[in-house]
């Protein structure tokens, strides 16, 4: 009888630290309710409901999750012949007792039957699901599809669709990627068609469709063969049936337990969301801003499982007469694994924080009716300074959680030593498994792209402001917010000099700008956590003096006008060599 | 065909995860440090119930017996889908042994009255008796199976259910209504539900309610309390979130066969265990905590 949101005292201590009423108050505000009868009364009310369902989840995720993750990763499903996938039986299992624990319509309104949970509540309940098996969150987080068709769709498939989702029905997809649109969406070539009487239809292949063989899937097509961009594609909603069959199952690294199929469309009937050619540009834009953080607090759970297992080896394991935490090497790693998720986490939930914010500003500018003037223009504004912030905060989290799981879980192993190479404990899978989290959903280097751009755009500076506003009255916090102020003009010379160069040129230095902006910003919030529960002091002051040295190299690196990945390309790397 | 269901519940303290903490030195139970928990094999009960309600429909009652707090437990039934829950709370049921215990069951089923199956877990983990099951048949004049392992089928007014036998199972029929008891390998209780969590966590029994407005009121004249919990129990039956509440005049139990009256157990004699071992590790009693103990063990060349 395990619990990994009560085990857990970090993600405990963040519900409080962060200002969940204040999300709750926005959250709550004209939420359609339907006829539910589990609303809260009340804002505190609403928060209570969010840490039990917290408890629940914990629950589930030690007593249901985590026994079945391995048998899953050994096994993992299988294609029929018939173009169906039979998932493992304990993945079936697992989905069951979501269903049966209401958790598969988390942040839908409650009028569909859903949580209404706001975002940093699913994505707190995303890292506890990773965290027992990382692969099962993508069935748990694509809920992510049901909130795309709440947000674009009609209201009649909204209410054919979004309750069978909140009763742990359906599981969906988002079909997006093809074997010749990766990263570069805009070249999707799938078709769609209409026939005389307007009905829509898809044909072609997509790949790498994560939960492809699920019931609702919502597929980025061509709708308009004149236009060869990203403006010619709109989003479909169609259902599994037999006109759409998957051809191949992916033999991959790791998330075993999660299906990633290769899907034919053969004439499949679909309907179209929201308006044509709108498809990428807005619609799977918002799909993957979303995708993004639940990926954050995916590679977050990973790291957490690793670092928890590394902690106790460490702790257990023996040598040179006593246990090898005591071993400077080793005790430094543990250390660091714990300060990156800790900062990490710090990173991801305040995004996430900030999502709540933006989605429920632009609901309530959408929706509410009874909007003064002043009300109008107020949160118009605010809708821009925070889409602003996210542009930068979503694609840094992103990139910086995932990043620091794929460490965090090689670490691990380090410490494990040859054990932890070994199939005999979880390190091994973690590692796999924390793999994918810096590829899909957008890779780093599209994060970094995406960041970087907010970056040198002003965002982060504006961003930095306000932190460097908050006064603290104790010493070291007070001190330590001081070098992170006096390193900034190192970066705001870096970005300068960036600036200066080619447009190249900052894609080639990009890493290193959003990496010395993730240590001021990671900086920043870990003092400010800091100030309300003294062991953070440490992380922070061990998060700040271990980053700076890397923070003034990223900026140097960034000052050093090097270009020859570029100009020496063919000279360094060779010449193409022979396939095969 | 639809079957109304009764199922028994109890809360107990929580002897799986025992410490050097649980027992005082004076041989008595340290209940601090056992937290009170929903007895393990009376959740796979309330799951074989909520199971025929499933697949047959019908109802689920849950009914405890035990001090307010045992309402607990009740709200744990309300939150995996019971139907209705009562708590049989009593100070004069206090002490009660499993002959009384089963006693007041019985009154209490049969005022609850129709009902085609009662669903008792095997045993409590707290008296490892497993009596209260079948004395609680005997009273009602029911069948009874115990053990149960799987419920195979229900037709035409019949059950068939496999029950372990201790070596091994035997597949039973029995008419309807009749007593099961219900074994920890029966089945995988269902987690709680989030909306129900939601709905029902205010759900009240009237001892909670007078307990919680002696603590809001402490100075407050005894009518002027008696008025506050009449208010607060009617708000809460509007929201149909009281918990039914009965004692001993409800059930019409004969007095002098409840409590400490109504128990002939004597205990001859407690032993006080007291952990001396120097130098141990805590193995969490888990799935992952054995096969983590196992690997080491492998690792170290001591198994394998």
């Amino acid at each position: 009888m395990g619990n990994y949101f009560l085990d857990n005292e970090d993600i405990q201590f963040l519900f409080k630290f962060l200002n969940l009423r204040e999300i709750a108050a926005l959250q709550e505000t004209d939420s359609p309710n339907g006829d539910a009868d589990y609303a809260p009364v009340d804002i505190d009310d609403a928060v209570d409901n969010y840490w039990r369902v917290l408890e629940l989840v914990g629950e589930i995720a030690a007593d249901y999750l985590a026994p079945h993750a391995e048998p899953i990763d050994r096994e993992g499903n299988r294609l029929r012949e018939d173009g169906t996938v039979e998932l493992h039986p304990l993945v079936r299992e697992n989905l069951k007792r979501m269903k049966q624990a209401d958790l598969m319509g988390f942040t839908l309104p409650r009028k569909y039957g859903g949580l209404n949970c706001p975002n940093i509540v699913y994505t707190m309940a995303t890292e506890i699901v990773s965290r027992a098996d990382a692969s099962f969150m993508n069935f748990f987080g694509l809920q992510g599809i049901a909130e795309t068709i709440y947000a674009f769709a009609d209201e009649p498939l909204k209410e054919a669709v979004l309750p069978r989702f909140a009763r742990g029905e359906v599981t969906g997809a988002m079909v997006l990627t093809e074997p010749d649109a990766g990263s570069d969406l805009q070249a999707v070539r799938l078709r769609a068609w209409q026939d005389s009487d307007g009905r829509w239809y898809l044909s072609g292949v997509k790949r790498f469709i994560t939960n492809g063989c699920g019931d609702i899937l919502l597929v980025l097509a061509r709708s308009e063969p004149d236009i060869i961009d990203g403006r010619g594609l709109s989003l479909f909603f169609t259902e599994r049936n037999e006109r759409i069959r998957v051809r191949h199952l992916e033999e991959k690294l790791g998330i075993h337990g999660s299906p990633t199929c290769e899907l034919v469309f053969d004439d499949a009937p679909a309907q179209l969301i929201g308006e044509r050619q709108r498809g990428l540009i807005t619609y799977v834009m918002a799909l993957m801003n979303g995708a993004r953080v639940s990926v954050a607090a995916q590679s977050l759970g990973i790291a957490e499982a690793a670092y928890r297992l590394a902690r106790n080896y460490a702790h257990t394991r023996q040598q040179f007469g006593g246990p090898i935490e005591k071993l400077p090497p080793v005790a430094q790693m543990v250390v660091d694994m714990r300060v990156g998720i800790e900062a990490a986490r710090a990173l991801v939930y305040h995004t996430s924080c900030v999502c709540d914010m933006e989605n429920n500003n632009q609901r309530l500018l959408e929706w509410k009716t009874d909007l003064s003037p002043e009300e109008k223009q107020h949160r118009r504004q605010l809708a821009r300074t925070l889409r602003r912030i996210n542009a930068m905060l979503t694609p840094m989290s992103k990139y910086y959680a995932s990043e620091m799981a794929c460490w965090v879980a090689n670490t691990a192993i380090q410490v494990l030593g040859g054990s932890g190479y070994m199939r005999d404990y979880a390190a091994e899978r973690y590692f796999r498994d924390a793999r994918i989290t810096t590829i899909y959903e957008g890779t780093s280097q599209l994060q970094i792209v995406a960041a970087v751009r907010a970056v040198v755009a002003g965002t982060l500076e504006s961003a930095l402001t306000e932190f460097e506003s908050h006064t603290y009255a104790d010493e070291t916090l007070h001190r330590l917010q001081r070098a992170l102020i006096d390193a900034k003009p190192h970066l705001l010379e870096a970005i300068a000099f960036v600036k200066r160069q080619s447009p190249g040129y900052l894609d080639l230095v990009g890493r290193h700008l959003v990496d010395a902006a993730i240590v001021l910003i990671c900086g920043h919030l870990l003092l400010r956590q800091a100030e309300a529960w003294d062991r953070k002091r440490f992380v922070a002051e061990r998060y700040i003096r271990s980053q700076l040295p890397a923070f003034k190299m990223c900026c140097e690196q960034a000052l050093a006008g090097d270009v020859l990945p570029l100009e020496a390309y063919e000279v360094i790397a060779g010449p193409p060599l022979p396939s095969g | 065909m639809p079957y109304d269901c009764i199922v028994c519940v109890k809360q107990v303290p929580d002897t799986a995860n025992i410490t050097a903490e649980a027992m005082n030195p004076d041989g008595t139970v340290n209940r601090a440090a056992l937290p009170a928990i929903f007895n393990p094999e009376d959740l796979n009960a309330l799951e074989a119930a909520l199971d025929v309600r499933d697949r047959f429909g019908g109802t689920v009652t849950a009914i405890s017996m035990g001090p307010p707090k045992a309402a607990d437990v009740l709200r744990e039934c309300l939150y995996r889908g019971a139907d209705r829950v009562i708590l049989i709370t009593d100070c004069r049921a206090a002490a009660s042994d499993t002959l009384a215990t089963s006693y007041i069951l019985s009154q209490a089923i049969k005022t609850i009255g129709r009902y085609d199956i009662v669903f008792c877990g095997r045993q409590a983990i707290d008296g490892d008796t497993a009596q209260v099951g079948p004395q609680l048949a005997e009273k009602l004049g029911l069948p009874q199976i115990t053990y149960m392992e799987e419920l195979v089928a229900i037709e035409d007014g019949r059950i068939r259910v496999r029950r372990s036998n201790g070596r091994g199972w035997q597949l039973v029929e029995c008419s309807l209504p009749l007593l099961i008891t219900v074994a920890g390998n029966a089945n995988v209780p269902r987690p709680p539900s989030a909306r129900r969590i939601m709905r029902f966590k205010r759900a009240r029994a009237e001892a909670e309610i007078v307990a919680e407005v002696r603590r809001l009121m402490p100075e407050a004249p005894e009518e002027q309390c008696h008025q506050e919990v009449q208010c607060r129990l009617q708000a809460l039956a509007a929201q149909q979130l009281r918990i039914e509440q009965w004692d001993l005049e409800r059930i019409g139990a004969d007095l002098s066969r409840c409590g400490l009256a109504g128990s002939p157990t004597k205990v001859h004699r407690i032993q006080s265990i007291v952990f001396s071992k120097k130098g141990y590790r805590d193995i969490p009693p888990t799935e992952e905590g054995i096969r983590q103990l196992i690997r080491e063990l492998v690792v170290d060349r001591i198994l394998g």
